[in-house]
């Protein structure tokens, strides 16, 4: 990986000592790091294909680059600031671990506009931008409770921070609605991208009695364990449409492309703002990808009917009443999770029997 | 919360597999007298080989096939710059491993994406490569200790300037056990991407073939203490997602930490052993990683 982005940023580098002699028309350089490969077929692959869709948007007049399979740590630095250095003007930086890296180089590159995904530090630079990927888990939480034939629903996490345990709190809530006797198996991985570990994940929750799981992790590698055993899963981050029709019930999109065509062109018009942003399946940043014909269609039709709901703002996935796991009181009749609370959620609802990791 | 041991036992199986493979072949290339830290590269090599063979057929005993010939042939330039041309063992092992991880994440990208054929099935639901991999342990001790070319495998590994003065051909043997050690390291890497994780992913071995090479002090150069060595770390590997599954409350980093500590304190038990009880000697081969050179 630390070869490839080396011989990267050399040609970036003599890219950008040897043309500025021959520059005709300034072009806007836009670098994106990634935390995968572009063929993880997910997370990465996602992003990917919105800096395409930029390309094809502003075709002549931007120039992107990206560095893939980036870790999180010392080496983001190196490789934030590699691309900086080369000319970029707009970076967009795409994992969670990526914020101080981000906020560090940001410091030293003031005319350089930074966009960090699914962080919270911003500064005069540094916009961040996020999906409420929450929303999405509703559905197929639904799908899952109601899928599952053992009663015990499993999830992979990555790390336990506040995306993560929001999808899982979400995804139980609903599955329990449609099936009170729901059980949810959380095993984390404590990575982003490893195949392997991944699949060796998915197979504890398979013998474990789970027949129906979600995933918050990159790879695909956990939809062809669920394939072998005859379990169910869901497209993560991507479509994963050849995993169709079974093991794939549907899946949870991210789709980047409205919001980086939309933020290049602010840096192309001068128009670019600092600004948090966190939007859901209503602005269409969040897709529930085609469910599948392995989902009854009443199943289907209700699914579809929450995600309309959600996207119209008629309903909020955390909706009280609701308790937290050590049977405390959050949220009464109604009322729903502030985004302030959301972002620092560290704890399960009631009913989940996983202990929470410290 | 009770789980189930059986289940723990066959996961465990398929998680020690690519590291079984790996261990027994370096195990054999060590007791020759070569110290080949190449391992990992050679595995990632066979991942990528073995995968792109076995899509390319459709047929997963292929893949393993072309996985060994791809281990072997890359552990070829190990044999020839450390064994010709009297290279460091260290650093040529260690330029392997970076090699065998630079090409294939080069020449993987087509793959990546791709679904692996579905693997054989084979007795007892367990799939044909686990039981080569339990096979070929007590084989490995066979051919070491009951076999003539095994004789002199070990002697070759001990002391190669006295093996030579038999009249014993030190070289050839060598070059035989590190081409041994590249086919079933390169077939344990295959184990990762069609039996495992049924894909190509860049850097999927993440470290095996470095547990492979601790497994092989760990069982002190002994065929069956590989075979407990592998199984002691897929087994804590399996066990620590199962009781994640199961909703045991226990530290995930201490369980991730155990197998290694399970290995320093099997060091410390093996040395404390030497130390004050009855072998002086260590079980290691006593020209392991010295080269040798005819007309010295």
């Amino acid at each position: 990986m630390k070869r490839r982005t080396l011989l990267g940023s050399a040609a970036a580098l003599v890219a950008s000592t040897a043309l500025p002699a021959f520059a005709q028309e300034e072009k806007l350089k836009v670098g994106f790091i990634y935390v995968g490969p572009v063929g993880d077929g997910g997370w990465t692959y996602q992003h990917d294909l919105a800096r395409q869709a930029v390309e094809r948007e502003y075709g002549d007049r931007v120039e992107t680059t990206y560095i893939e399979s980036v870790p999180e740590g010392a080496d983001a630095e190196r490789a934030i600031t590699q691309l900086a250095l080369s000319g970029h003007k707009l970076i967009f930086t795409t994992s969670f671990g990526f914020m101080d890296a981000t906020i560090n180089v940001a410091k030293k590159f003031p005319d350089v506009k930074f966009e960090h995904a699914t962080g919270y530090k911003t500064a005069e630079n540094v916009a961040t931008y996020d999906a409420r990927f929450y929303e999405g888990r509703a559905v197929l939480g639904t799908i899952a409770g109601r899928m599952t034939k053992s009663n015990k629903i499993g999830y992979i996490g990555s790390f336990p921070i506040p995306e993560v345990v929001q999808g899982i709190n979400s995804a139980y809530i609903h599955a329990r609605k449609v099936n009170p006797d729901v059980e949810m198996k959380v095993v984390w991985a404590y990575t982003w991208f490893d195949p392997a570990k991944e699949a060796d994940a998915a197979a504890a929750l398979i013998a474990e009695g789970v027949d129906v799981f979600m995933q918050h992790t990159d790879s695909t590698a956990p939809l062809a364990k669920a394939q072998e055993a005859g379990a169910f899963g869901f497209g993560q981050a991507s479509d994963m449409a050849n995993f169709a029709p079974q093991p794939r019930l549907a899946s949870i999109i991210d789709n980047w492309e409205p919001y980086y065509i939309k933020r290049v062109g602010e840096v192309l018009d001068g128009t670019w703002k600092s600004q948090g942003v966190w939007l859901g399946i209503g602005d269409g940043e969040v897709v529930i990808g085609e469910i599948t014909d392995a989902v009854p269609a009443e199943v289907k039709a209700e699914a579809e009917a929450l995600r309309d709901k959600i996207a119209a703002g008629e309903y909020h996935p955390f909706t009280g009443p609701l308790n937290k796991q050590d049977g405390s009181a959050w949220l009464a009749e109604g009322q729903t999770a502030s985004d302030q609370e959301l972002s620092s959620m560290n704890f399960y609802v009631e009913g989940i029997t996983a202990p929470m990791p410290k | 919360m009770m789980i189930d041991p059986l289940s723990v036992f066959i996961l465990l199986l398929g998680a020690a597999t690519p590291i079984l493979f790996a261990a027994l072949g370096e195990l054999v290339v060590e007791r020759a007298g070569v110290l080949n830290l190449g391992v990992e590269g050679m595995m990632i090599t066979g991942a990528l080989a073995g995968f792109a063979a076995a899509h390319a057929s459709g047929s997963p005993a292929l893949g393993f096939l072309a996985a060994a010939l791809a281990g072997a042939a890359v552990s070829m330039t190990f044999a020839a710059l450390t064994q010709f041309l009297l290279s460091n063992q260290v650093a040529t092992g260690l330029a392997l491993t970076l090699f065998g991880l630079g090409l294939t994440a080069m020449f993987g990208k087509p793959y990546e994406g791709m679904k692996a054929p579905a693997m054989m099935p084979g007795p007892l639901g367990l799939n044909w490569m686990i039981w080569l991999g339990i096979a070929l342990v007590p084989l490995v001790w066979w051919f070491l200790a009951r076999t003539r070319p095994g004789l002199i495998l070990r002697a070759v590994g001990e002391n190669h300037d006295a093996a030579h003065g038999l009249g014993y051909p030190v070289r050839r043997m060598r070059v035989l056990a590190i081409g041994f050690g590249g086919a079933l390291a390169g077939m344990g890497g295959a184990y990762i991407s069609i039996a495992t994780v049924l894909q190509w992913t860049e850097g999927m071995t993440a470290g095996a073939g470095w547990i492979a090479l601790a497994i092989v002090v760990f069982a002190q150069w002994n065929p069956w203490g590989v075979l407990a060595g592998a199984w002691l770390f897929g087994g804590v590997t399996v066990l620590q997602l199962r009781l994640q599954a199961a909703g045991v409350a226990v530290p995930v980093q201490l369980l991730s930490m155990a197998p290694y500590l399970a290995t320093i304190f099997v060091l410390v038990l093996i040395s404390a052993r030497q130390k004050f009880g009855r072998s002086g000697a260590g079980a290691a081969p006593a020209s392991l990683g010295r080269p040798f050179h005819a007309l010295k």
